[in-house]
This record gives structure tokens, sequence and C-alpha cells, in this order.
């Protein structure tokens, strides 16, 4: 009999582990870490969303729901979303055992073997392993500090193939805190219009977008019937934990990827459904007090790192900064491990997120002024010691 | 006083009253000047009174006890019931003192560092003011929440050092 590894699928025998992972349990084995390597708010779950919860339990809300999810946590989506410029049907709307499970299900309702997916990099880890294990090719499409870290359509272009088929956006951006002006996605509309990518445009970071308004690509002219949109509840409702999240389509995509998920997930959490329904109809005002709070520290963890002497472009959107550390001498995960065995501070190398990222590492400001403030002064001593 | 620099400040010295103007201004991005301008001009309005700490005394002084009480006045002509206030918040030991609306008329916070000297001050000096009529007093027994923070807050923070 061949070695019970041989026989596990070459697909995920192949797989590189997250980048993240190795660092996880490297910053976990010590104690003092100041933690800046968090991809989650720092805030609890508002008290009124975690009361509704158990008001729904002791009401016995514990069964399934339907597949789509509730009915009335849809229709709230719908109406949330409308607050983008989106206009969808309850019905093309299915919820989510996060935002993670959407990204899945969507790239395995839209892609054949072999079917490139374009993913501006430096991105979230997940979107490389996702496409390739439902049968894609991941494409690396670089963005760069000088563009602020933006997707350009010339760069796009130079990447594109006969076998492009999924363009995946995620803006504001988890690592670099991009965002995209409604101009620059009507450039990137273009050339999913003329090639015919499908595009999974990630907006779970949508809500916290600092300078200007969020603009969502699936609300440009022609974009709707060939965009999955894909957000939770997980960033701006500090909900991370109970893994709501959602996708929008068109009813064609949304029936495929509905398959998928009725086979596999049957639907998400009742419990999780009926809090996140909570945040979106009364959960106004505690989500702009954590966004106000975001958006100061973001000042503060940017004037802070340029102070040091890292070149630092302005993140304006998400809850991540992304210094470029070369002035340093050393690469991204050099200068992450030793930060964290010489300095206990935790960031996350960059080039855990594919191309671009070296030479940056990406830092949450998802954590209090007073552990910002210390992380930097360590942060400053250990640049200094080099 | 209604520009919305000014209530941001407010509303961030409210949550840490010990970070610098600098800070301030940055997390605002703001001019530093400006700033310290209108912090000091806020001050000088008496819009803020003093930067101070939310302390768990329960925790420092076992013996400290803390009184509400609930006293009913006969307003007087002219001052109603302004004139009475002042001379029950002029003792030192008065923490806090309101006009209420319903059964009583003000609302007397009052420490002490033991039952005793509470009782005493209730019985020799509240309830011998002129207009007072009646005085019903309330112990502290613990403080859950107080001005905004919640004692001995069990939310630590869960989550993982790093995370995606």
């Amino acid at each position: 009999m061949k070695p019970l590894y041989d026989r596990l699928s070459p697909v995920v025998r192949e797989l590189p582990p997250s980048g993240i992972r190795r660092f996880f349990d490297l910053a976990n084995q010590m104690d003092d870490v100041i933690s800046l390597g968090v991809g989650e708010p720092d805030f609890v779950t508002p008290w009124h969303v975690r009361e509704a919860c158990f008001y729904s339990l002791e009401r016995g809300f514990t069964s399934y729901t339907s597949n789509k999810g509730l009915p009335e946590l849809r229709e709230a989506i719908a109406d949330y979303l409308r607050g983008f410029q989106l206009d969808y049907d309850p019905e093309e709307i299915v919820v989510t055992v996060g935002g993670s499970e959407a990204i899945d299900i969507a790239l395995r309702a839209l892609l054949c073997p072999g079917d490139e997916v374009l993913i501006p990099e430096p991105a979230y880890v997940s979107y490389r392993p996702c496409a390739i294990l439902a049968g894609g090719t991941a494409v690396g499409v670089p963005t760069y500090a000088a563009d602020e870290f933006r997707l350009t359509p010339e760069i796009l272009r130079a990447k594109l193939s006969p076998r492009s088929k999924v363009l995946i956006l995620c803006f504001p951006n988890n690592p670099t805190g991009a965002t995209m002006s409604e101009a620059d996605l009507r450039a990137i509309a273009e050339v999913a219009v003329e090639h015919d990518l499908f595009v999974l445009s990630d907006e779970i970071y949508a809500e916290l977008t600092y300078e200007g308004r969020h603009v969502s690509i699936a609300s440009l002219p022609g974009m709707k019937e060939r965009t999955v949109l894909i957000s939770g509840m997980s960033k701006a409702f500090a909900m991370t934990g109970w893994r709501i999240g959602y996708a929008a389509a068109p009813p064609d995509i949304l029936n495929a990827m509905l398959k998928i998920h009725q086979y596999t997930i049957l639907c998400a959490p009742i419990m999780g459904q009926m809090a996140a329904l909570e945040a979106l109809r009364n959960g106004q005002a505690e989500k702009q007090k954590m966004i106000e709070r975001y958006n100061q520290r973001r000042r503060l963890i940017v004037k802070g790192f340029r102070d040091i002497g890292l070149a630092c472009h302005e993140p304006k959107g998400a809850f991540y900064a992304f210094p470029d550390i070369r002035s340093t001498g050393l690469t991204s995960e050099q200068f992450a491990e030793r930060l964290l065995q010489h300095s206990r501070v935790a960031v996350v190398p960059g080039n855990v997120f594919g191309e671009g990222g070296e030479g940056f590492v990406r830092c949450s400001y998802a954590t209090s002024v007073e552990q910002i403030e210390r992380a930097l002064e360590r942060i400053g001593n250990f640049v200094a010691s080099l | 006083m209604d520009s919305s620099l000014e209530l941001q400040i407010l509303n961030v010295l409210h949550e840490n009253s010990r970070l610098s103007h600098q800070q301030i201004a940055t997390m605002l991005g703001a001019d530093p000047a400006e700033v310290s301008r209108l912090i000091a001009e806020l001050e000088r309005e008496k819009i803020i009174l003093r930067y101070s700490a939310v302390i768990n005394w329960d925790k420092v002084e076992s013996q400290r006890v803390t009184a509400v009480i609930d006293v009913k006045v006969t307003p007087q002509r002219e001052v109603g019931f302004d004139a009475i206030a002042e001379r029950i918040y002029r003792f030192p030991e008065v923490k806090s003192v309101s006009l209420m609306s319903g059964a009583y008329d003000l609302q007397v916070t009052v420490e002490g560092m033991h039952l005793k000297e509470v009782a005493r001050f209730v019985a020799e000096k509240l309830s011998t003011i002129e207009h007072v009529t009646s005085t019903t007093t309330h112990f502290l027994l613990k403080t859950y929440k107080s001005d905004g923070v919640i004692f001995d807050d069990q939310e630590g923070d869960q989550r993982l050092v790093i995370s995606p």
C-alpha cells in the first residue's frame, strides 16, 4: 500500500501552508507580545447584537433556515446594499458562513479546470488556494506602492490570457489598506467587459473607507451581471466569530453557488443570522463609533511609521498599515521575525500576501491607542538598532 | 460650541485624558496648534472642568461608603431650588447634587469613610437645613458601571496573536 500521504489529493498536497500560520505558531509561544498581526476588530460585538442572539435562543430559534438564509435577513442585506447604490433582490442573495465560504462557492461555481483567476497582489491569503482548490490557476497581478496599491488597467491587461476568467477585487484591501475610486473602477470595468471576465468583488471592508466613499464595481454600468459581490458582518460590525457573510449575484450564478452551499453547508447558523439581522437593523451608531476610532488610530500609526523613518503610503481603508521596510535592508520575513524575537511586536511579513508584498509588513491598527504607541516605540528602537 | 473638531476633541479626551495635544491632533487629522488653542478655550469656557481618572475605589478602600440621598425641599421664592442646592453642594463630602423630576426634588450623592460619617452628615447637616422637609438615604452596595466604564470587565482581548 502506498504511504498515506501519497494517497491524498495531489491538489491539496501541493498547496503551500499559509505563511501566516508559521508566524502565528512563532508568536504564540512568546509572552508580552504586542500584536499588530490581528486581522479582526479589537471591539467585542456590540452588546445589543449579542443580546438579540440570547433573546432569539430563548425563543427557541435553534433550527435550520432556508438554504439562502432567513428571508428577513436577506431583505435587510438588500436594504443595506442600497446604501451603496446597489440594487439586489433578496432572492439574489445567499447568506454564507463568513465571507470565506462565499469566496469558495463563487470560485467553484465559476471555474472550469484550468481557467485563470486574476488576483491583484498583495492579496488576502485565501484567494490563491481557493482558486486552486476550485480547479483554477491563480495568476498574480502586481500592485505597487507608487500607485498606492491600486490596480491599474495596464498591468491587468498585461496579465490577461485567453484562459482568464475571473478577476478578484478586494478594496478596501487587506493587507495594503488601498481603496479604488469610481474612476479607477470604471477603467477596470472596461477591461472586464472587453474580455468577458467575471469579477469576484470582496467588499468586506467597504464600511471602513476613511477618505471618499466606497464604490462597488457592481454598481457600474454593465457590471452587475458579471459580478459576485461578497461581504459580511465580520469587520464593520465586529462579528468575526459569528461567521456570517453573504454573496449577491445574478440569478444564474447565485443558483449555481447555492447548489454547492446547500450540499455542503446547508445553511448558515440561525443564531448568527439573528444577530446579523439586529446589527443591520440597529447597529448604525455603534458601527460609526468603531469606524471613527479606527480612523483616529490610522492617522496615529501612519505618522508613527513615518516618524520612525519607514515610508508608509496612506491606507485609505480597512484597518491595516503597510509600511515599507526596504530601507532596513531586511526581507519582510527577516524584519518580522527579528522584530518579534527582539522587540516582541508581532507584524505579518508582506511576502505572505504574494507578489509585491516583499519589502513590506502588514500592521493592523485594530488595537488600542496605548498598544499602538507602545508598538511604535518598540519598532522605533528596533529600527534604530539595525 | 458646536464645531465638530471641538466635539471630536471632547470625545477623545473623555475616552482618554492622558493623550498629548500632539497625539490628539494626529488622531483627528488636525493642526496641533489649533488643537491646543481649542483645548485652552474649552478649559477657559469651563466646558472641560477637570481631567480625572475613573477609579474603582472598592478595590482600594473597603471602608469607603457612598450614599444616594433623596431630598424633598420647599422651593423658595425667586431662587427656587438653586439656593438650597448651593447650600448642599458646598459641603465637601457631597459629590453630586441634581434637581430631579418625580417623587423628590434633589438627588444628593455623599461619600464618607464610614457609615457613621454619612449618618452624621444626614442627621446634623442636611436634615437641619431650612426648607429641607425630608430625606431618604440609600447606601450603594456595589458599583458595576460608572461613567460608562464597566468595573471588573471580564471581556478581555480573546483574539489570537496573529490572524488572517
